[in-house]
Order: C-alpha cells, then sequence, then structure tokens
C-alpha cells in the first residue's frame, strides 16, 4: 500500500450513507482530539465509555446481529478481561508483564469458556443459548462476589497499572497544546487504539465469507445447513470470536478505570446497556454499536443529570418524585428498550442507511411493514 | 411425557444415593432430601406453566420472573394488612389469611400476566430473538415498577405459628412449613394432571404443545387457548411467589430473577413442554441445590449448572422434549 488505502481498512464496507460517514468520522475525531479540548474529568470518562463500548456492542452484535442468537453471557466476558487485569496486576505486581499475563490468561479462559457454552447450548437450539447463559451470568456474579480473596467480594479490586501508564507519570517535560502529557494521556490513547483496531477487525471479519456464512444461519439456518455449513460450529466460532472481543473491551475497562468490581462489569445493567446500544445504533451493522455508544453513553450520562434535577423539582407531587429519582433509571432505560426493539429495530444506521425516497414516504410506514423490516433485520431465530 | 421411557426417573435415586455416600449421616440426609424436594415443588409450581406456555406457542418468557415477585409482594400486602389474624393459634384462622394471600396473588399475578400478553408478547409471536429482548425488558421495568411500589428495602414474612415448627419423626425433625409447600406442589400437579387428561380443554393443550399447525387445520383456535394458558402460567408463578416468599421469610425486588435462572435450569433439563419433565427438573434441581449447598456451599450455584450441563450431554433435548418441532 502506497498510500492509505481507506477502502481495504474498512473492509469495503462502506457506510452507505454521506451522513453517518461524517457522524463516525466525528466521532472518532472528538475522541482523538478530547483530552485536548475537554477538562473535565466526566467529559473525558464519557468518551472513555463510549471506546470502550463500542466494542463490547460490537462484539454483541457479532452474535445478536449477524449470527441470530441471544447471548446473556456477554458480561461475564467483559468480567473476565477486567478481572484478569485486576487479578494479574494485584498478585504478580505493577509491571508490563504481569499485565500481558493477566491479559492472555483471560483471553484463553474467556475462548475455553465460550466453546464450553457453544458445544452444551447452540447443539440443540438457539433459544437454549440464551436461557443458559442467563443462567451462568447469574453464577458468574455471585462467584465474583463469593471468591472474595481473589476478587475482593463486592469491593472490587483497587490496582496500579506498570508505572508508565499512571497519571504520576510524565511522559514530557514541556506541556503539548496546553496538555500535560501524562500516564493517563497515554492510556487514553491506548484505549483509543485498542477500540479502532477491534472495531477494524470485526468489520474485517463480517465483511469475510466467515461473516456471510454468519449471515446466511442468521437468515435461513436450515438452508445454510442444507448448502453444507454446519451451523453449529459456525455459531460455536462466533460465540467464542465474540467472547474474545468482550474479554478484551474488559481488559480497556481495568486500564482505564485501575478497578475491576462485580457492579463495574457483570451485573445485568451492563447487559442492558450493551442490549440498548446494538438495538439503538442498528442491528447487523458494526458501525451501529459505534454511533450507538456515542448516543446512548452520551444521553446516559446527562439524562440521569436532568432525572436528578427533575426529580427534585417535582416534590410537590408525592409518588413521581420516586417515579423521577435516578435510582429509578433502569425503568426509563427498560421502557426505552422495548420501544426501541418495537419501533426503532433498524437502529440510527438503518434510518440514516434508508434510501432518501422512502423517508419521505406519505403518512410513515404500515405495522406491517414494519414488521417485515424487523424480520429482514433480526433473522428469525428458530 | 412418553410411557416407556423411564430411564430419565433413575435420576433421582442415583443422585440421592451419591449424596448419601457423601454426606454419610442418615438424618442429615433425610432432613436434606425433604428440605430438597420441598424446594423442588415450589419451583415445579411456577415452571410447568413456564414449559407448557413454551410448548404450545414457542413463547420463552424472559419476564417471568416478574410475576414470582408480584405474587410474592401482594402476599406480603396481604399478612401485613392482616398480621392479627396471621398469628392467631387457631390454623382455621391463620389458614384462611393464607388462602387469601394466594387468592391475591395468583389474581393479581394473572392480571398482570394479561397486560403483559397483550402488550408485550402478542406482537413478537413466532420470533424468539424479538420475545427474548421484549420480554427482558419487560422484566426489567416490571421489577422497577415494583420497587416503586413497595419500595426497595427488604420486606419480612412470618410464618403463622401453625406452619412454623417442625415435627419430629423418628428423630429426623422436619419443617412443618416443607410438608405445606410439598401438598401445595402435589396438588398443583395432580390438578394439571387432572386437567390435561380428563379436560377437553386440557386435550386441546397437550395436542397443541405436540404440534399446532394440526390443531389449527383440525379448527380450534390455538391463540385463544394459549391466552389462557399464558395468565394461567403466570398465575401459577404468582403462587410459587407466594410459596417461594414464606420459604424465605425475605422478600427483595429481586427475588423474581434470581428464581427466574433456577427455572430455566428446570425448565432445560425437564425439556421443553413437558409437565412431567418440569417435575423431575425441580426435584432433582431442589435435592441437589440442598446437598451442594451442606457439602460446599460456595459449590450451590453451580451444582445446578452442572447438573444441567450432564444432563444435556446425556440428552441434548432435555428428559422428556414434548414438543415435535425441534
Amino acid at each position: 500500500m502506497t498510500t492509505l488505502d481507506w477502502a481495504r481498512l474498512i473492509s469495503k464496507d462502506r457506510p452507505g450513507s454521506r451522513v453517518l460517514a461524517i457522524l463516525l468520522i466525528a466521532i472518532v475525531a472528538g475522541l482523538l482530539f478530547a483530552p485536548f479540548a475537554l477538562t473535565g474529568a466526566k467529559a473525558i470518562s464519557i468518551c472513555v465509555k463510549i471506546m470502550i463500548f463500542a466494542v463490547l456492542a460490537a462484539s454483541f452484535d457479532l452474535l445478536l446481529g449477524y449470527t441470530g442468537i441471544v447471548s446473556f453471557a456477554h458480561t461475564v466476558f467483559f468480567g473476565i478481561g477486567a478481572y484478569g487485569v485486576g487479578i494479574a496486576l494485584t498478585r504478580l505486581g505493577a509491571s508490563w508483564t504481569s499485565l500481558a499475563a493477566g491479559i492472555l490468561t483471560a483471553i484463553l479462559l474467556s475462548i475455553l469458556l465460550a466453546l464450553v457454552i457453544g458445544l452444551f447450548s447452540l447443539r440443540v437450539r438457539a433459544i437454549f443459548f440464551s436461557m443458559i447463559t442467563l443462567a451462568l451470568s447469574a453464577a458468574a456474579q455471585t462467584l465474583a462476589t463469593q471468591l472474595s480473596g481473589l476478587t475482593g467480594g463486592e469491593d472490587g479490586l483497587v490496582f496500579r497499572l506498570p508505572p508508565g501508564l499512571m497519571p504520576n507519570a510524565r511522559l514530557l517535560d514541556s506541556k503539548l497544546l496546553g496538555l500535560t502529557i501524562d500516564g493517563k494521556v497515554l492510556c487514553y490513547y491506548l484505549i483509543l487504539a485498542m477500540s479502532v483496531t477491534f472495531v477494524l477487525a470485526m468489520l474485517r471479519i463480517v465483511n469475510s465469507p466467515f461473516g456471510r456464512v454468519l449471515l446466511a444461519i442468521r437468515d435461513n439456518e436450515f438452508r445454510a445447513e442444507a448448502i453444507g455449513y454446519p451451523v453449529f460450529v459456525f455459531r460455536t466460532l462466533s460465540n467464542v470470536a465474540a467472547a474474545v472481543f468482550a474479554c478484551t473491551s474488559g481488559v480497556m475497562l481495568s486500564l482505564w478505570l485501575r478497578y475491576a468490581g462485580p457492579d463495574a462489569s457483570l451485573s445485568f445493567e451492563i447487559m442492558l446497556d450493551i442490549l440498548m446500544i446494538v438495538i439503538i445504533g442498528g442491528v447487523g451493522t458494526i458501525y451501529g454499536s459505534v454511533v450507538g455508544a456515542t448516543a446512548f453513553l452520551i444521553a446516559q450520562g446527562y439524562l440521569q443529570d436532568l432525572l436528578k434535577a427533575s426529580s427534585a423539582a417535582s416534590h410537590i407531587l408525592p409518588g413521581i418524585d420516586q417515579v423521577l429519582s435516578p435510582d429509578r433509571w433502569m425503568l426509563w432505560l427498560g421502557l426505552l428498550f422495548i420501544l426501541a426493539v418495537y419501533y426503532f429495530p433498524a437502529g440510527l444506521v438503518g434510518v440514516l442507511r434508508r434510501p432518501a425516497g422512502k423517508l419521505n414516504a406519505k403518512g410513515g410506514r404500515p405495522a406491517k411493514d414494519r414488521f417485515i423490516m424487523i424480520y429482514r433485520w433480526m433473522g428469525r431465530a428458530r | 411425557m412418553s410411557r416407556s421411557d423411564l430411564t430419565p426417573l433413575a435420576l433421582l435415586p442415583v443422585l440421592m444415593g451419591c449424596a448419601y455416600l457423601a454426606i454419610g449421616n442418615p438424618i442429615a440426609w433425610l432432613t436434606l432430601t425433604i428440605a430438597g424436594v420441598a424446594m423442588g415443588m415450589i419451583i415445579f409450581t411456577i415452571a410447568s406453566g413456564m414449559t407448557i406456555v413454551f410448548g404450545l406457542m414457542d413463547v420463552l418468557n424472559f419476564g417471568q420472573g416478574v410475576f414470582i415477585t408480584i405474587g410474592a409482594y401482594l402476599s406480603a400486602t396481604v399478612f401485613a394488612a392482616l398480621s392479627g389474624h396471621l398469628v392467631s393459634p387457631d390454623p382455621g384462622e391463620a389458614g384462611l389469611v393464607i388462602l387469601l394471600a394466594i387468592a391475591a396473588a395468583v389474581v393479581g399475578a394473572g392480571l398482570s400476566g394479561l397486560i403483559f400478553e397483550r402488550l408485550l408478547v402478542e406482537p413478537v409471536y413466532g420470533d424468539h430473538l424479538m420475545q427474548i429482548l421484549v420480554t427482558t425488558g419487560g422484566l426489567i421495568v416490571g421489577e422497577e415498577i415494583i420497587k416503586i411500589i413497595w419500595g426497595v428495602q427488604q420486606v419480612n414474612v412470618t410464618l403463622p405459628p401453625f406452619l412454623s415448627g417442625a415435627v419430629v419423626i423418628a428423630d429426623v425433625a422436619i419443617e412443618r412449613y416443607r410438608i405445606f409447600a410439598f401438598m401445595v406442589g402435589a396438588l398443583v400437579f395432580l390438578s394439571q394432571y387432572l386437567v390435561f387428561t380428563r379436560t377437553k380443554t386440557g386435550l386441546l393443550i397437550r395436542a397443541g404443545v405436540h404440534d399446532r399447525e394440526m390443531v389449527e387445520a383440525l379448527g380450534y383456535g390455538v391463540r385463544r387457548l394459549f391466552v389462557a394458558t399464558f395468565v394461567a402460567g403466570c398465575a401459577l408463578a404468582g403462587l410459587g411467589g407466594v410459596m417461594w416468599g414464606l420459604y424465605q421469610q425475605t422478600l427483595v425486588p429481586q427475588i423474581g430473577s434470581q428464581m427466574n435462572v433456577l427455572v430455566f435450569i428446570v425448565i432445560i433439563i425437564g425439556g421443553l413442554g413437558s409437565t412431567g419433565g418440569a417435575l423431575l427438573g425441580a426435584i432433582l434441581v431442589g435435592v441437589c441445590a440442598n446437598y451442594a449447598s451442606f457439602i460446599e456451599p460456595k459449590v450451590a450455584l453451580f451444582s445446578n449448572i452442572a447438573l444441567m450441563t450432564m444432563i444435556l450431554l446425556w440428552r441434548p433435548n432435555g428428559l422428556y422434549p414434548a414438543s415435535a418441532r425441534s
């Protein structure tokens, strides 16, 4: 490649809409310059969350959007990554070798676990997979809190990163564009690099022949099997791939927070966040996870503040403050999720990719059309 | 459940025998077994409705946990309102309170089930992915609504005098409540058995589970039958919630989603759509959980997953898959 070949970089999976392309470029550029432009700790932490959840949601989309199965154990792999780094750095000391050892162990463990889950639950029918992964995620939460000697129990683990990544490390003597280049900034760009690499890697996977087979399985399992693709093997492999990427996003989380705990990585709330991001962004489009993560996490970061304010303002009406309380965030999230699944199944990317003529169709689309669209997007999990 | 296939039944004595060898103390073993069977009967109450709903219409309700919680909390409200009568030493008076609580739970869970079906499940018939997503959303919203109504703090439930304490039979202390739970579970199984084998509705349900298209082709509206079954399943989950709440004696809003996990394991073990399988699966899970928590408390939750894994290795469809669809 003499010049940078953009089409190959995104695996020839073009955004398919000018607005989407501009949006994606804006997101990447925004994340690239955020440490220079934004000062608040909250804004930066939202940026990092976007990078982490873009990978996590895209890996979930490998399953939901490309393979047509719903896993509730995605947080388990996220947690394995987070705890893998955490446990290695607390046990073996804060060095680069122990970081590498933790990441490798976590990835190996994820591959093994994903294989075992696939072998047991994907053999018969896809719905077993959802039920078994749900049981497993409950078990993982219990395990993480029970094994307090290893995982720190409910409190989790607070640990130190290798010296170069700690906030007190000075990498440049002078300021660069008004920003002190310390370990925290290095960590930010490390996570950004990982995030971009992994999202591009997933684009590569879904646009490979392997990804096409996954799509065929999603759309018609029976036909895919008849053509000669072993559905069970492909689903299991897709599960393994998704697990590895989820695990690496857990690693990214640990690097940033310098903390691994059950609520930060294993809770059902995270699972719902992932589902929300994938649905909002657009199922079956890796780009959707990036756009969805950005939209959702910015909204989440500031809507909770809004809820807090409106709850404080609504004390006159008894009961209403209960409903608007920030503790009831999950209520609104759940309602939003159901509405999104019903009325917004194609997500942001789907809306942006729709031909311009159809957008202006009179009076919106009839319900029947909507469901045909849902079927097309989600496939049928029989 | 095919009549000739009795091999899975042997699992129960095998499991009990292994546990006996591991525990070594006959009295402890018997107490654990009885506790396990009682727990199994409560799980069965919830699982039976769910497995039939799945078998009949291919609808898997991830939100079933909400109805367990609704049942448990409604009964707690009744107990709190009538606490004076509940603690009465007269079994008749306290029993009436329990019956009232069960009635409130069953009606409340059934009605909310009807709303749930209409709003969430009906638009997504025939599509598992959508069902899983939408009913999971329903579970979360339901749990939050319960938190708004009853608060997040844990609620204590006290057993009436005639159900607390234990009876001692030949050195083995059996808690009265476990006998009660067993009897309620047995009653549920018996009445289901009678409905399925002695009534036309039951016949249609069984036929629908086996082959829905054929029943529809014969001119029966499976859809209406299904709504009735769904509501009955939710009502049963409510009943199970009452029983589980009394068993635990403390309620938290997450009680339903915790129970959901056990119920799923039971349904997978038993085979989707099979009541008999659900009964066997529930008792297996109940005793296994009790043995495991006695032998090594930390592995208690994993014991059920291990049990499920081993059974799926042996029979990938579960013990008694009832549905003709695969």
